[in-house]
């Protein structure tokens, strides 16, 4: 297990954080997702936060979108509390979420130019990139097709293609590739791997299985319930592990005990 | 010479306007025979009421009565769907809001619109604010709650994804609410449309001296049955051309919806 990188390079921090739903904080009914977690992400590193199912991971990734405030600890994301400066973040945190969220009412290259309407770019501009994001994600010709016209594979393509657009410099990514076959869906975390790895982006890429962690993270941080760090690993640069079996195994044990 | 496919769409297009005019033949043919067996004050001839109906839209002065009416429509659904919009959106915000004026919205669904009209007799001198104030009211709680439904009714997953974007409430309102309860919209102006052209008549037949309610009572009065149906009729074609227009902007509106060969 290598050390956490310096301070200065921290992309997203987490100090003491928790997060209680449903009431009063430690109060009868409440439910406590995340527990003191704290941890630190630096820049260019593509991080896989591995848990069980309703291990907190989600709430953990909301709270680094900013769509929800902690309950106590501090997040920071490029120094700024996601939450409380949710606008100062517009254009630097883009999401990729488990199904693709795609407006149905606007067209392919409408959903991947959403978020460049969000950062008042023109017209024109927005339309070249979007283009050029889709012809990259191989759908070229499909531009004009509505969601319901394009497979899964390609709904996600094209909810991937919506986030790179941005060229926000940190990537979140809940189980994005989760809902699809497992063809479609190893062909896309490869393609999307080596567009992160390309365009030096800050990932967190959340989620459930051993082989997706393992395949995609730099460093793979294993979660238990209620979420905190149980197991921090980095891996070689070229994504495999110098003792694959023996941290695939640790893994394991985290997540049985 | 037509091919087949054209041939095909052709004779489907005229069943279905067939299926259409088929039961207003069917109506306009038992009239005409109850008018060559009745007096004309009861059954007129279907000619007799086509000639009034068409003295109206010739007579400037009687087709202005026409538009009279249904400016008072459109102003009465507009100010409902403006007002109840923001309530809507009020309740939506605040759940206080909500609490509060939900019981309020429901006691005015059971006030009747011959109420209102009796109220806005007494509140109110002259005949617009009188006919504004009661189509107004009427509309405004089925406009709220239909607006508040379809904005509760919106995907919190989109709703969550467009939030990640971090838009301005202005982006926010373009690029996710409006297209997402605009179906709601549409369909709150066409049920609230029926009801108002059925209650401005009632207000102009009791609260003004002009419009279709008003000309309704000077037929009701000297037994002019083919007077009263072509000046109905004048409401019919406003609210059958408005239903168009509005199912023509559904049709464009909403071209991404995916359509299933297999009907329900």
């Amino acid at each position: 297990m290598t050390p956490i990188a310096p301070s200065s390079d921290v992309e997203i921090r987490f100090e003491g954080v928790s997060k209680w739903f449903g009431g009063k904080v430690g109060g009868a009914g409440a439910f406590r997702a995340v527990d003191g977690l704290s941890l630190d992400i630096v820049q260019g590193e593509m991080v896989a936060l591995l848990g069980k199912t309703g291990c907190g991971k989600s709430t953990t990734f909301n709270l680094i979108a900013g769509l929800l405030e902690p309950s106590a600890g501090t997040v920071r994301v490029q120094g700024l509390d996601p939450f409380r400066n949710f606008n100062d973040l517009r254009g630097k945190i883009a999401v990729v979420f488990q199904n693709d969220r795609l407006l149905p009412w606007r067209t392919a290259i409408g959903n991947v130019e959403l978020g460049l309407e969000m950062l008042d770019r023109p017209a024109a501009e927005r339309r070249d990139v979007a283009q050029s994001w889709l012809s990259r994600l191989g759908l070229a010709g499909h531009e004009h097709d509505y969601p319901h016209a394009l497979s899964g594979g390609m709904r996600q393509r094209v909810s991937i293609a919506r986030a790179f657009a941005t060229d926000a410099s940190i990537l979140l990514c809940d189980e994005p590739f989760s809902s699809l076959d497992e063809i479609t869906g190893q062909r896309l975390r490869e393609e999307f791997a080596s567009l992160v790895r390309e365009n030096r982006k800050t990932a967190v890429f959340i989620t459930h299985s051993i082989n997706e962690a393992l395949q995609i993270g730099h460093r793979v941080i294993v979660m238990t319930r209620p979420a905190r760090v149980a197991y921090d690993v980095r891996l070689g640069a070229d994504g495999k592990a110098g003792d694959g079996i023996a941290i695939r195994a640790r893994i394991q044990e985290v997540l049985a005990a | 010479m037509a091919r087949p496919q054209t041939r095909a769409s052709l004779l489907r297009a005229s069943m279905r306007t067939a299926e259409i005019v088929a039961p207003f033949l069917l109506l306009a043919l038992l009239w005409q025979i109850a008018s060559l067996y009745f007096p004309r004050y009861l059954f007129p001839s279907l000619a007799d009421v086509f000639t009034h109906t068409i003295a109206i839209f010739a007579n400037w002065s009687q087709f202005a009565e026409v538009l009279a009416t249904v400016g008072r429509i459109l102003a009465g659904l507009v100010g409902a769907f403006l007002i109840g919009a923001m309530i809507a959106t009020a309740m939506m915000r605040f759940r206080a809001v909500d609490r509060f004026l939900a019981p309020i919205l429901n006691f005015f669904q059971g006030i009747p619109a011959l109420s209102w009209v009796v109220f806005a007799i007494i509140w109110f001198h002259g005949t617009e604010p009188r006919i504004f104030f009661i189509m107004t009211l009427t509309s405004l709680p089925a406009f709220t709650f239909q607006v508040l439904d379809a904005l509760r009714g919106m995907s919190n997953e989109l709703v969550e994804m467009v939030m990640s974007l971090r838009p301005t409430r202005a982006k926010m309102l373009r690029a996710m609410i409006l297209p997402a309860i605009l179906p709601d919209i549409l369909t709150a102006w066409k049920v609230n449309l029926g009801n108002a052209s059925r209650v401005v008549v009632v207000a102009e037949l009791v609260g003004a001296t002009g419009g279709v309610g008003y000309e309704l009572l000077q037929q009701q009065q000297i037994f002019d049955m083919a007077g009263a149906l072509a000046w109905t009729l004048q409401l019919v074609f406003f609210v059958l051309i408005t239903q168009r227009i509005i199912a023509f902007i559904e049709a464009r509106a909403f071209r991404y919806r995916a359509v299933s060969e297999r009907s329900l």
